[in-house]
């Protein structure tokens, strides 16, 4: 295992902390917007009040026999008070002189001409009040006489009103914030998932997959499929490129081998000494190393190339398992192996039969060579529920408790391997042709303990 | 300086009532007792209620209140005013029939919040700010003397009691009765009350004028003045006098009138004033409870009405505790309603 990615934070986390803050300011502005707003309506509400109320006072005002006079409306307070339970003061006064009501009640800063109004936030008896200030021009006794009316209540019924529109207005803020930040969340999620969905689309791919990926992703994601792509393009060129040179590679030595191993038989036929004889066995037997060395290569490399445009054809496993036996079976008669077919009908599988075939015969061929004289291998086919199975079970001592796995890598070879001549290749080749398919290789030691039982699992169609 | 300002603006706005007052320096008492024997503790009343009809619930208070006494004074609703807003009588407590008054008192910052268990008994309309409870409903009845109608219908209402005058103008006149409103406070209460509910109070008035009504200065007056057969029919007589005098058996009959019936409701104040403010709110959540909790409790010296649907089915209509009483304190407006009262009734 590689050691883990350095990371540069998570792109979800900072999109989710990006958005609830969002939405945190969001809230935050609406709070105070909502709060604003809501005060200036309360205002203006109360405002309006105390006006009407100050205008039916005005409107009480007349001149009777040469002296103003007031005639209090009852409505003019009680209308305050139904508003709310709040203290209530009032004057009217004519050229600065109080005519009714409270004469130490402030009086407005602005000035004022005949038909204005002005409202004040003032303090009075020792608390807050909203104030509010008519003015009216009447005629008396052909002169000009200014009224001033004024009225003003405390401010405790609109405080009291303003922390329930706080209370609200940080129901309305908090209920936006916690809505925002679940839709943050799943926005978040639903960003990242295309990303997520490359990731497992790629990671699923078997290690020979060497496709271009050719899903459908967000325009944003392109330039990064687009050079994965290029990335992979390239992987498979070279790959291609060095398999290529070394099948090129085994077929130019095994050629020339082949003529070695002729002039070194006909040698072998000409001297006489003992310790010269041996000497070319010793030869012959490594020419016979590598040339079936450089034979695994070739098949090797064919393998993999068949395997990246796998063919895909009905193959019927009882035959290809019999005409192979069949083909093998001059080599086990030298060694006196009694390789037995045994099977029935099986349907048939669709893959490719070359492919299929090798991988039979290097399993086949290691059996062969790896058993002793006078020993036997069984060769079967069978069906089970999900898949047909080619069996190999020879008597040559099994793989003395090796891992299986670590068997199909290349170039590994058994402990009974010593002293055979063998390149390691013959069950990696096996295992990546029935796992192309689809199926699975199994390596066991058969039940009398005597050998080894190889068998490979294709799936039925 | 401040206060000193204030009671000189009191004095202004309040002059008509003033001419009522002694220029005196003390306000003029009625009656004072003094409750108890504890030295600990003592609670300053200032009322306008009799001692007698309180006497009772003080003295239940003063059992579950060892070591405290209760010094009472009684005086006119006007001297309680002089006594609390010019005189700064340390009391602590203000019970007074004169609603429009004890507003004052709460909207010119002479009382103190209070607040318990008792004050959210209080119907809406008998609690203002937390600084006004009412603890009474007393309505301003008809008190008739039942001999006088003989054959006659008793009239139930009052434009049953107008097309009566109207009809039998001889056999009333003279014999009707009412408060002067320029001297009784409470006569001025109901009367601007009925001015502001109905116009038929003003044709009342000008027939009861036209019969040369009798001005009275106070409900036990005219009760007796009726039970005397003095005078046939007693309008605006404060219900609850007239209900206590058990003793004037059916010479009197009392008349709620059907159409409505305008309700005092008797308040308490605990004024800024107050060195024992706790005990004052104890005192006044002993009326409350007295007056709005269930079971009736039988030192309370008042009648229990219905508290619900009184505005709307039954005639009974509390008088609003609000800013509106302010607007009859008006010296203006006073004096315009006292002289067109005046030239109404008093038409000679």
């Amino acid at each position: 295992m590689s050691d883990p990615l350095p990371t540069s934070g998570s792109l979800r986390r900072r999109l989710t902390l990006q958005l609830v803050g969002s939405a945190a300011v969001l809230a935050t502005l609406l709070f105070f917007v909502v709060l604003g707003f809501a005060r200036d309506v309360a205002q203006q509400t109360h405002d309006s009040i105390l006006l009407a109320s100050a205008t039916s006072i005005m409107d009480s005002v007349s001149v009777q026999a040469d002296a103003v006079t007031v005639d209090l409306p009852y409505a003019a307070l009680s209308m305050l008070g139904n508003v709310s339970d709040d203290r209530v003061f009032y004057s009217v006064s004519m050229r600065g002189q109080l005519l009714t009501g409270y004469d130490d009640l402030p009086i407005s800063g602005q000035m004022l001409r005949s038909g204005q109004s002005a409202f004040d936030t003032l303090s009075y008896k020792g608390d807050g009040i909203r104030m509010v200030t008519l003015s009216r021009r009447l005629s008396l006794n052909g002169a000009p006489a200014d009224i001033l009316i004024t009225v003003a209540q405390t401010r405790e019924g609109q405080a009291a009103q303003l922390a329930q529109l706080s209370r609200s207005a940080l129901q309305l803020g908090l209920g936006f914030f916690l809505v925002a930040t679940i839709l943050a969340f799943w926005t978040a999620q639903s960003s990242i998932r295309p990303l997520n969905q490359l990731t497992a689309a790629v990671s699923r791919r078997g290690p020979k997959d060497l496709r271009p990926v050719r899903r459908p992703v967000p325009s944003e994601m392109i330039p990064l499929v687009l050079s994965l792509n290029q990335f992979i393009a390239r992987l498979r060129v070279s790959l291609t490129r060095s398999e290529d040179f070394i099948a090129e590679a085994a077929h130019r030595v095994r050629t020339p081998l082949a003529t070695v191993r002729a002039q070194a038989e006909i040698t072998l036929l000409r001297v006489e000494k003992p310790e010269n004889r041996a000497s070319l066995r010793e030869m012959i037997r490594a020419i016979d190393e590598s040339s079936r060395a450089a034979g695994q290569l070739l098949d090797h490399a064919m393998v993999t190339f068949r395997i990246d445009t796998l063919e895909r054809k009905a193959i019927d496993l009882t035959e290809l398992a019999k005409e192979l036996v069949d083909r093998l079976q001059p080599i086990a008669e030298l060694k006196d192996i009694d390789l037995r077919f045994t099977g029935s009908r099986c349907p048939t599988i669709t893959g490719d039969a070359i492919l299929v075939q090798n991988a039979t015969r290097n399993i086949l061929d290691n059996a062969i060579k790896y058993s002793p004289s006078d020993s036997a291998i069984q060769v079967s086919t069978r069906q089970t529920t999900s898949e047909i199975v080619i069996q190999v079970e020879d008597q040559a001592g099994g793989f003395g408790g090796m891992d299986t796995e670590v068997l199909t890598h290349r170039f590994t070879r058994g402990d009974n391997a010593v002293g055979t001549v063998g390149s390691g290749l013959g069950l990696t080749i096996a295992r990546e042709v029935v796992e192309a398919h689809g199926g699975t290789l199994l390596i066991e030691t058969n039940k009398s303990g005597t050998g080894a039982c190889v068998s490979l699992c294709f799936p039925l169609a | 300086m401040r206060i000193s300002l204030l009671s000189i603006g009191l004095i202004a706005a309040l002059s008509t009532l003033l001419t009522l007052l002694k220029p005196a320096a003390a306000f003029e008492v009625e009656e004072h007792h003094r409750f108890g024997t504890g030295e600990a503790r003592t609670l300053r009343i200032l009322s306008t209620t009799d001692i007698a009809l309180l006497t009772p619930m003080i003295l239940t208070f003063l059992q579950d209140h060892p070591g405290v006494a209760i010094d009472y004074t009684s005086a006119s609703s006007a001297e309680l005013m002089t006594a609390v807003m010019q005189e700064q009588h340390p009391f602590d407590l203000a019970l007074s029939s004169a609603m429009d008054l004890q507003i004052k008192l709460a909207n010119d910052g002479y009382t103190q919040a209070h607040r318990s268990k008792a004050v959210d008994l209080i119907p809406v309309w008998g609690n203002w700010r937390n600084h006004v409870f009412a603890f009474s409903q007393e309505p301003a009845s008809i008190v008739v003397s039942p001999s006088a109608f003989a054959e006659l219908e008793i009239p139930q209402s009052r434009q049953q009691l107008i097309s009566l005058l109207r009809k039998h103008p001889d056999r009333f006149r003279g014999r009707i009765g009412t408060y002067d409103v320029s001297s009784s406070g409470l006569g001025y209460l109901f009367a601007t009350q009925d001015a502001r509910t109905s116009e038929s109070y003003w044709r009342l008035m000008e027939i009861m004028g036209s019969l040369r009504a009798k001005l009275f200065c106070c409900s036990s007056d005219m009760i007796e003045a009726v039970a005397r057969g003095e005078i046939a029919v007693a309008y605006n007589v404060l219900g609850s006098y007239a209900r206590a005098r058990k003793d004037l058996g059916d010479r009197i009959l009392i008349i709620e009138p059907e159409d409505y019936t305008n309700m005092m409701l008797r308040t308490a104040v605990i004024l800024t004033t107050a060195q024992q403010p706790d005990l004052a709110g104890d005192f006044i959540d002993h009326l409350l409870d007295a007056a709005w909790n269930s079971p009736i409790v039988v030192e309370y010296p008042f009648h229990r009405y219905p508290t619900t649907g009184s505005a709307r089915n039954v005639p009974f209509r509390p008088i609003q505790l609000g800013p509106g009483l302010l607007v009859f304190l008006d010296h203006l407006k006073r004096k315009r309603f006292l002289s067109e009262w005046h030239s109404t009734v008093q038409q000679n």
